[in-house]
Parts: C-alpha cells; sequence; structure tokens
C-alpha cells in the first residue's frame, strides 16, 4: 500500500516539492527494527575467553603477534599464518583455496571479530580461538609442521618471552627433533615412543602458542561501515548525509535483505551471521577432495584434544556448552557450512567454502535460484528475484565494505 | 499553478481511491489464523502433567545459548520428581531443526528441571518438544516460542 499511495506523492513532490520528507527512506517499524539489530553499535563487548587465561595479556597478544607473521613457523620455513591471512588484505588471500605448503581445499577466512566465533574453520572442526590457531601448524597442506619441531623452536628463538609469559619451559632435551600423533610415520612413530608426561609437556607448549596467537587475534575488529552510518542515523531519525545516505537501489537491496530474499534469516546480528552451519545447495569443486562440512566436523571436534573438554583449557566447564550441546548427527548437518560474516565480503571475493563463485552477482543468483544440494538437503528455497532485485542487494552488500 | 493543484487534488483522489480498494480487500480476505500458541503452561498432550516452561533469566536472547526451566506437575498439582526428559524441536516454517541439542541437565526440586543448551539463532517460530517419562506414566509436550 506504501508503494501505491506513494505515485501519487511522488507526482506531488515532482511539481512542488511541498511534501517533505515524501522522498526519504521509508522504513516500517519492523524494518527498522532488524535494521538497527545489524548495526555494529548493537555489538556487545568481547566477552573474555576463559578457556585462555592469557587472551587478554599484552604480552601474550605480542608473541602470537610474532609468531603470526613468522614463516619460521612452518615446515620449510616459507609460510606463516600471514601467508593466507595477509594483514592487507582483511587477513584473507583472494584465492578460492588456501596454498600453503601445499594446495588446500577451502577458501581463506577472514579474521575480523573473529574471537566471537563459537566454532571456528568453515565446518567449525574446532571450537576456540587457541584450538584453531594451532590445526594449520600441523596440517601437512598449510604450515605443515610439528608440535615437538615447534617447540624447540619456540625454546630456541623466544624462550625468554615465552617463560615470561607462560612460566617455566619443559626439559626438552630429551625430545625428538620433529613428532606428532598426526605428522608423517616417523613422526607418529617417534610421537608413540615419548613417555606420557613427555607428551604432556610438548602439548602444553604447543597449547600456549595457540594461546598466544589468539590473543593476537582477538584485537583484529570489525570496522564500522557505510552501512552502520546509515543504520545509526535511520536510528535516531537523522537524515543520513553524505555517504551515510543510501541510493535509492541500495535501499531496495536493504528491503530485500531483510524481507523477500530471507538473507537476514541466517545473516543476522551486527556481524551477520548466525554463527550456524547451513546447507544451501552450494556445488562441490571438480578436482578437490570429498568434503561433507559439518557432518564430518563433529567427529573431529569431539576428538581434538585442545578442545574446550581436554585438559589444556584453562578456567572451568562452564565455558563448553557449545560443544557439550553441540548437534552431533541428523540430516541438517551434511554439508551444511558456517554463515561466514558478510561485512567486508563485497571486496573480497571469491565466494563460499571453496571459492565457488567469483563474483557477489554469482552468490546472489544462486541464492535467487536456489538448486538442489548434491547431498543433504538445501534450506534455501527460489526467490526468483528479478534483475533489478539481483543488482540491489549486490548494491547493498557493497555498503558492508565502504 | 492551478494546474499544480489539479494534480495534487489528481493525487490524492487517487490515494483515497487505493485506500479504499486495499481496505476492500483486506477486510473480505479470510483472516490467517492467529499464530501459534504461545502459552507458557499447559496440560502435556495426554493430560498426566502441567507443565510450564520460562527462560531461566527471565529474557529470551537471540543468538544466545541459554538455559530454560521446565516444571511438571501433576494434574493434581504435586511435583514431578525423576523424570527423564527429551528434548527436540526447530522451526516448522523452515523446515529445519534446532541448532543446538539442548538436555535437562539438573534437577531443582519441587519437578523443576533446567533444560540448558538452547540457542534460538534466528528470528520466527519455534518449536520445542518434550517427552518425558515418571513414575505417573509417559507423555509429551510442544511448546512454541516466537522471536
Amino acid at each position: 500500500m506504501r508503494r501505491l499511495t506513494s505515485v501519487p506523492c511522488l507526482l506531488a513532490l515532482a511539481a512542488l516539492a511541498l511534501l517533505g520528507g515524501c522522498g526519504e527512506p521509508q522504513f516500517s517499524d519492523a524494518e527498522k527494527k532488524a535494521i538497527a539489530s545489524l548495526a555494529l553499535n548493537t555489538l556487545p563487548s568481547l566477552k573474555p575467553d576463559t578457556t585462555n587465561q592469557y587472551a587478554d595479556a599484552p604480552a601474550a597478544a605480542a608473541l602470537g603477534s610474532t609468531l603470526f607473521f613468522d614463516v619460521g613457523m612452518s615446515r620449510d620455513g616459507t609460510v606463516s599464518c600471514s601467508t593466507c591471512h595477509k594483514i592487507d588484505r582483511q587477513f584473507q588471500d583472494d584465492l578460492p583455496q588456501a596454498v600453503g605448503v601445499g594446495h588446500t581445499n577451502r577458501r581463506t577466512m577472514p579474521l575480523a571479530g573473529v574471537a566471537r566465533n563459537p566454532w571456528f574453520f568453515w565446518d567449525g572442526r574446532r571450537d576456540s580461538l587457541w584450538a584453531q590457531a594451532l590445526t594449520p601448524l600441523e596440517n601437512p597442506l598449510e604450515q605443515a609442521g610439528n608440535r615437538a619441531a615447534f617447540a624447540h623452536y619456540i625454546k630456541k628463538r623466544f624462550g625468554e618471552r615465552y617463560e615470561r609469559i607462560f612460566g617455566s619451559l619443559p626439559d626438552l632435551s630429551t625430545v625428538p627433533a620433529n613428532a606428532s600423533p598426526l605428522g608423517t610415520d616417523a613422526e607418529k612413530t617417534a610421537w608413540s615412543a615419548m613417555p606420557a608426561a613427555q607428551q604432556d609437556d610438548v602439548n602444553r607448549v604447543y597449547a600456549n602458542i595457540g594461546k598466544a596467537i589468539a590473543a593476537f587475534e582477538r584485537s583484529i575488529d570489525l570496522q564500522q561501515t557505510r552501512f552502520d552510518r546509515f543504520a545509526i542515523d535511520l536510528g535516531t531519525g537523522a537524515k543520513p548525509e553524505g555517504d551515510a545516505a543510501f541510493s535509492p537501489e541500495e535501499i531496495l537491496g536493504l528491503k530485500l535483505f531483510i524481507g523477500k530474499a530471507n538473507c537476514v534469516t541466517c545473516h543476522n546480528g551486527p556481524r551477520f551471521t548466525d554463527n550456524g552451519f547451513h546447507n544451501t545447495g552450494v556445488p562441490p569443486v571438480e578436482g578437490l577432495p570429498p568434503d561433507r562440512g559439518r557432518v564430518d566436523a563433529v567427529a573431529q571436534v569431539d576428538a581434538d584434544p585442545f578442545n574446550c573438554l581436554g585438559k589444556f583449557r584453562d578456567g572451568d566447564e562452564s565455558a563448553c556448552r557449545e560443544l557439550r550441546f553441540m548437534v552431533k548427527d541428523g540430516p541438517q548437518i551434511m554439508r551444511a557450512y558456517k554463515t561466514p560474516s558478510l561485512r567486508g565480503a563485497a571486496t573480497r571475493p571469491p565466494y563460499m567454502h571453496a571459492g565457488q563463485f567469483a563474483t557477489l552477482e554469482e552468490v546472489v543468483a544462486h541464492y535467487s535460484k536456489a538448486p538442489p544440494s548434491v547431498e543433504g538437503v538445501s534450506e534455501v528455497h527460489p526467490l526468483d528475484l528479478s534483475e533489478r532485485e539481483r543488482a540491489a542487494l549486490v548494491a547493498f552488500l557493497k555498503t558492508l565494505s565502504d | 499553478m492551478a494546474s499544480i493543484w489539479r494534480y495534487i487534488l489528481a493525487g490524492l483522489g487517487l490515494a483515497a481511491l487505493l485506500v479504499g480498494i486495499m481496505a476492500a480487500v483486506y477486510l473480505t480476505l479470510p483472516h490467517s489464523a492467529s499464530g501459534p500458541d504461545l502459552s507458557r503452561s499447559k496440560k502435556t498432550a495426554n493430560g498426566l502433567f502441567v507443565a510450564s516452561f520460562e527462560p531461566e533469566r527471565g529474557v529470551v536472547r537471540q543468538g544466545e545459548l541459554q538455559s530454560w526451566m521446565l516444571t511438571l506437575k501433576t494434574a493434581a498439582g504435586a511435583p514431578v520428581e525423576g523424570a527423564a526428559i527429551t528434548v527436540s524441536g526447530g522451526m516448522p516454517q523452515h523446515d529445519h531443526g534446532l541448532p543446538t541439542s539442548p538436555q535437562a541437565t539438573d534437577y531443582l526440586g519441587d519437578g523443576r528441571y533446567r533444560i540448558d543448551g538452547i540457542k534460538f539463532t534466528m528470528s520466527g517460530w519455534w518449536q520445542l518438544h518434550f517427552g518425558i517419562s515418571a513414575a505417573a506414566g509417559s507423555d509429551s509436550v510442544v511448546f512454541n516460542v516466537v522471536l
């Protein structure tokens, strides 16, 4: 009805500019509420991470930042966290799949606001930022190292800094140069020959490496965008000025985002994510190993010795409710992947968990068409958006990057 | 000037006509059901128990793990002790289940059971189904929550 009554209204406005306010963005109260819920100013302050007692220790963050950019933290001395999480590229690498020591099967995720995630990686196979940071270090396709070698390296290069934060390093004199329960056959053999107490010592150093890197990553925060300035003005009733003013196309895109296109169903809250896992029918990439997403990650996070219920957690078990109450089976987690934040997305193609789509136009076209999933059931239903509507959604998404 | 006023008059007339048409359409349309039953206390399906379901901290927040309190009384009003409770649910309009696996984690006495691990990740109509087994027998109850 609003659209219909606006026809004569616009006529009158064109003739006389008499009906002030008619050309302003018009949103219903429900739309205004939805828009306000997406604005960055509703983001609560970052909660302490009780599982990492060093999470907010500046010295730990400083060591973590050194380690994050140190290519010495890899098997062949060529790869660091920052190889794929590039500081000048939103901490991602613009590639469809990350390339470390080898070629992986997943898209690098950006890091802004990462400390707010309950789950890590596209499939949530880790449950804390510090446990996440450990995983690429030993992945043969990423940093390809092993925890015994990392412990020796820390002692040699950063021993004093480490001990000032975490206390004395253990005696590593009889620890093999290379050993890990996840490494090559030789590394696994070396690991299983180590006494349990020595394995514990190495695991403790290894966990602390993750805790230092996590302390650094907690500082990587989300930035205010044009959308936030628009939303704040809309909320306070001020007229959005300058770049906070939205074009009619951006307004249409925003209305579709929170309305007919149902994007906000999953991309909700100030981070534009529900932190959940969904099958949205994104096709697999030919040539990559089979990838079933969340359904296979559940057992991995359950078995991870560095998970919240493991002995390397600080604080008490009350921090482990996400792990304790996670969905472990059922059809809904087949080929389900994490809802990514859309903040900054427009300037970091390609999209989806293996970089399946090169442009936002392709992403929006996928959701409009909603093809069935190759395995499991897609949660999205065809929208049949017009070309104009698809373009408007893309225009709106760009306001989350400016 | 006269032509401008004519435009405005025509515009207002058109608007009035449209309002009339929309009102007529609205009034003649069959009204949709008034939505799911949102009561927080009800009899279980077979009438064995009276169940109440409330957020433990009073407010429902989207996207946060929350604990709720399920209070079970017999039809005569006595607290139900030692009940085995199963929890399932989802969003009927989206055809998907719960994003977490809530469980009855504690018995707090007086028929009160803590249901922890509930997370509503999106706005809309959610359903929680409880299977209840106690000395009096087995029954079930469904609560609707709309965010």
